[in-house]
């Protein structure tokens, strides 16, 4: 019994006498007897029950009651009850890309509000309706500004997620890209170093705002410096930050992307995410993705259509800006409904709540003697703390007290083997966070 | 419908936040505060609750309705899956969680769902080794030509060219060209295959791969595939699989007994997760041996001891490819669908799949044209081609199944064909749903010939009629807030 399939036997003996074929077997014909699978060694099929039981028990296996002080571009943020009913309609779940955009205005006008949302949130003039997630955005992005200059150098601060950057690295590897780094200095970036090497060829300045340390910057001179040489700059920001700090359209940021996990999504072991990108007006007909504009219908109605579909691949097949093809519409609606929830007043007080904790952790942190707090730049929910010590062993010590103490920088920092990057979200508390310097304590003690 | 921003009264929040319990008012310099204020609307959450309900009724979806849209399958999602994606240990878990040293052992269950469907879908397909990474379908074929090149690059081969077949989806090209390849196309003989002779012509030295989809764009399965490999081969060069039509062929035949060395499998399609109005899905990639050392990084892992580990030591790999291991959810819902239904109910899925779409082509062929008339497999392709003859294009009669309340079939793809509609019913449909849909084809086909003019004001039940793409394309408005920005 499949409970997924209406045919009866009596119903599939009528189609095939319709169909004119005695079998179903007939039907694959042109799948030759030497075509035949060598194995096909997959389990017999369970009842919805026994499945579920088992799903209960691996997930189990799984930690469910850590307390995060984890976050590296990755975010325990709460999500509020009314965002996963909304998104789990399956009048939004179960239909797909709106080509027919008149039985399908639910999503384009949700996509519509998205793009509004996102462009509002960043202070930049046009979004797409979604890439697949942070890191893959930021290469479109890297690409798209190659596409926009002609030229072919990127500059990348070294304050940019390693995984990120790792991501472009492998993209590029046989296209002509020259890529040049600039290591931070005192967690911020390199100014300095960015200027020097800023020049004619160079098509894109990377950064990213709080970048992977937490430090939070302007970086507008550096954006003035790109412009004059007709550079142009890609900046990753974090959303929720975004509640407070200097939005990349006012430091004058031409491509702006980032991680939409942070907007009402769940962690979900690493998708599925939510990749944003906004950008100026005059760079939209280069922007790679879906992209919804608002038009009028025969009675001089307003409605919504997927646009500017010509750059797609659909349409220009190898000539595309980008092969995407599906984005992650459903993440898109879903961090709208999110973002809607909190409004503009709750998106400043989650930001002020986000900084306000990890101020006091920061603080509190700093009382434990033997390891030193950063503070050689000003951060927004995460800062870095030297442990004098091996911090992927004090991890791990603290995973055993239920901890989740941060993320060592070591793994994609040679040199910063002692450092722990401690990422504190309004979800924690001041118990929690007076509990978790104690346990660092100890175990530092030890 | 009205904006959700122009529902916004100043005031008004959707969402309470938890008063703060620590010294408030941390102040940052004003150099890096924000100026203009974001204008997230101000509204309840009712006001919320009812705007995107609202919403979603305006969409059509399979929960509500027949959606044959070919090439997209759009089969039944079960719900069960949704219910297991929503359990805490996997929503809540941290994906660097895994990565930090003894972190593994807290997400063994999740490194369980990506080890399992590695084997499980090595084995469906006859490959050796899969990545979940690869967040679509077509970040998935991105990733495949990457392997290709890395191969070649490694053979120390100078290849420049992937052949493609001019049936092909628009991201078999588009993604060979992201990964700095050149495209050859193959023209479609008379009967529907890729034509042979013209590939024979065109393979040579420098031909890196040959991408196909199988059974192909146009519902039909190439009984030479075996010898077309081969042919491949014999240059070095390599046979990748789109599996987007992955759901026709199950238990019958495998990819990798066919001769093809890397493939990606659209798991929203065969493996019915839910297309979310246009993703997410998920696109695993599967190669044989050869190919396995440049997976992307990292690779779940399994000890001695069966224990499970994400392994990051892969000198050879061609790199990071997305920032962790795929779309873990839509990965799990996969992995539910898959156990459910277990040999024989996979099996059973291209049965009917197959069996529904071939239904359709018998009880249409009468009245719209078939190009390519022969057993189908999982979908089928008319043209509007008589129609036309009358005024009557395919989005005419598209718009026409709107008003009937039925999701029409994907018009003017394959783009080889004139006039295309392509339908695929998949195996979840009942007869009585497919005898509605063919009831409504046949008075198009009826109203084409007596009252052609009829269609042009088509669709009048929705809440619009025909929109105006050219405005929306020359008048770009992708954003409410532009002219107050």
């Amino acid at each position: 019994m499949n409970p997924y399939i209406a045919n009866t036997p009596e119903e599939t003996q009528e189609m095939l006498r319709t169909v004119g074929a005695k079998s179903i077997d007939e039907l694959f014909g042109d799948i030759k007897p030497h075509h035949r699978p060598k194995s096909f060694n997959i389990p017999d099929g369970k009842s919805e029950f026994e499945v579920v039981k088992y799903f209960k028990r691996l997930s189990a296996q799984n930690a469910t009651s850590l307390i995060y002080f984890l976050g590296g571009g990755y975010y325990d943020h709460y999500v509020p009850a009314a965002v996963g009913a909304l998104i789990s309609r399956g009048e939004f779940l179960t239909a797909y890309t709106p080509y027919q955009p008149e039985c399908s205005q639910g999503t384009l006008q949700a996509l519509y509000e998205y793009q509004s949302a996102i462009c509002t949130l960043t202070q930049m003039d046009v979004a797409n309706a979604s890439l697949y997630e942070g890191g893959t955005a930021l290469y479109e992005a890297a690409m798209m500004a190659v596409r926009i200059t002609g030229r072919n150098k990127i500059i990348m601060d070294g304050g940019v997620s390693p995984i990120y950057r790792k991501i472009l690295k492998s993209y590029t590897t046989n296209l002509d890209i020259e890529f040049q780094e600039t290591p931070v200095v005192h967690g911020q970036s390199d100014r300095a170093q960015i200027k020097k090497i800023l020049d004619k060829k160079t098509a894109a300045v990377i950064l990213q705002n709080p970048n992977f340390f937490g430090a939070i910057d302007d970086h507008s001179d550096i954006i003035d410096e790109a412009h004059r040489l007709g550079a142009l700059v890609v900046e990753s920001v974090y959303p929720v930050s975004l509640g407070i700090l200097k939005t990349p359209g006012e430091m004058g940021a031409d491509i702006v992307t980032g991680e939409g996990q942070s907007l009402g999504l769940p962690l979900n072991f690493g998708g599925p995410y939510l990749g944003f990108m906004a950008t100026k007006k005059e760079f939209v007909r280069k922007m790679p993705g879906r992209i919804v504009g608002q038009t009028v219908d025969a009675q001089g109605r307003r409605c919504f259509v997927n646009t500017l579909q010509a750059r797609e691949q659909h349409i220009r097949r190898e000539k595309a800006t980008s092969n995407i093809c599906t984005n992650v519409a459903s993440c898109a609606v879903q961090s709208l409904i999110f973002m809607c929830l909190l409004g503009k007043e709750g998106l400043k007080e989650l930001a002020q709540l986000n900084l306000d904790k990890a101020e006091f952790a920061r603080l509190t942190l700093e009382k434990i003697k033997g390891i030193e707090v950063k503070r050689s730049s000003p951060t927004f929910n995460e800062f870095t703390v030297d442990l004098k010590t091996d911090a992927s062993r004090v991890v791990a010590a603290m995973l055993k007290r239920g901890y989740a103490a941060g993320f060592p920088l070591g793994r994609y920092y040679k040199g910063m083997e002692n450092y722990l990057l401690v990422t504190v979200t309004e979800k924690r508390t001041k118990d929690e966070i007076l509990d978790f310097a104690k346990n660092l304590e100890e175990v530092l003690c030890n | 419908m009205q904006l959700i921003f122009e529902q916004s009264v100043p005031g008004r929040q959707g969402f309470k936040m938890p008063v703060s319990d620590v010294p408030a008012k941390t102040q940052i310099a004003d150099r890096y505060r924000r100026i203009k204020e974001c204008a997230w609307p101000q509204v309840s959450e009712l006001e919320v609750v009812r705007h995107f309900t609202k919403l979603s009724q305006l969409n059509f979806s399979v929960d509500s309705i027949f959606y044959p849209l070919g090439s997209c399958t759009m089969k039944y999602n079960p719900k069960f899956t949704e219910a297991v994606a929503r359990l805490p240990g996997f929503a809540d878990l941290h994906p660097l969680l895994a990565q930090l040293s003894d972190g593994e052992s807290l997400a063994q269950g999740a490194l369980k769902v990506l080890y399992d469907m590695d084997r499980f879908l090595s084995e469906i397909t006859g490959m050796d080794d899969f990545t979940m990474q690869p967040l679509a379908g077509a970040h998935g074929e991105l990733t495949g030509v990457m392997l290709i090149a890395a191969y070649h690059k490694a053979k120390g081969n100078k290849k420049k060219y992937i052949i493609i077949p001019d049936s092909a989806h628009g991201t078999n090209p588009a993604s060979a060209a992201t990964a700095g390849y050149d495209i050859i196309s193959i023209p479609t003989k008379k009967d529907g295959t890729m034509d042979v002779e013209i590939l024979k012509k065109k393979l040579n030295p420098d031909v890196a791969a040959v991408m196909l989809t199988c059974p192909d764009t146009l519902g039909i399965f190439n009984s030479d595939i075996d010898k077309i490999a081969e042919m491949v081969h014999n240059v070095d060069g390599l046979m990748y699989y789109d599996g987007a039509n992955l759901n026709a062929i199950l238990g019958r035949c495998r990819p990798g007994d066919l001769g093809f060395d890397v493939i990606h499998i659209n798991l929203h399609k065969t493996f019915a997760t839910p297309h979310g109005g246009g993703g997410p899905g998920a696109g695993p990639v599967g190669v044989k041996k050869r190919l396995s050392k440049y997976l992307p990084i990292s690779r779940v892992v399994q000890r001695p001891n069966k224990t499970l580990f994400l392994d990051y030591d892969c000198p050879d790999s061609i790199g990071y490819t997305s920032s962790f291991y795929g779309n873990f959810a839509v990965i799990l819902k996969a992995y539910a669908y898959i156990l459910l239904l277990g040999k024989d109910g996979l099996t059973e899925t291209s049965n009917h799949a197959v069996l529904n779409a071939n239904y359709i082509m018998h009880r249409l062929k009468k009245y719209f044209t078939v190009p390519y008339e022969r057993t189908c497999m999982h979908e089928c392709v008319f043209s509007a081609a008589q129609q036309v003859e009358k005024g009557v294009h395919a989005i005419d009669i598209a718009k026409f199944l709107i008003d009937q309340g039925i999701h029409p079939p994907t018009v003017y793809f394959p783009m080889i064909v004139k006039e295309a509609m392509m339908v695929e019913p998949t195996e979840t449909e009942s007869k009585q749903a497919m005898d509605r849909f063919i009831d409504c084809m046949i008075k198009a086909a009826d109203l084409a010939q007596r009252n052609p003019s009829m269609f042009k004001d088509l669709p009048i039940t929705t809440p619009i009629s025909r929109p105006d793409e050219t405005k929306a394309a020359r008048d770009v408005d992708c954003n409410f807030f532009f002219d107050t920005k």
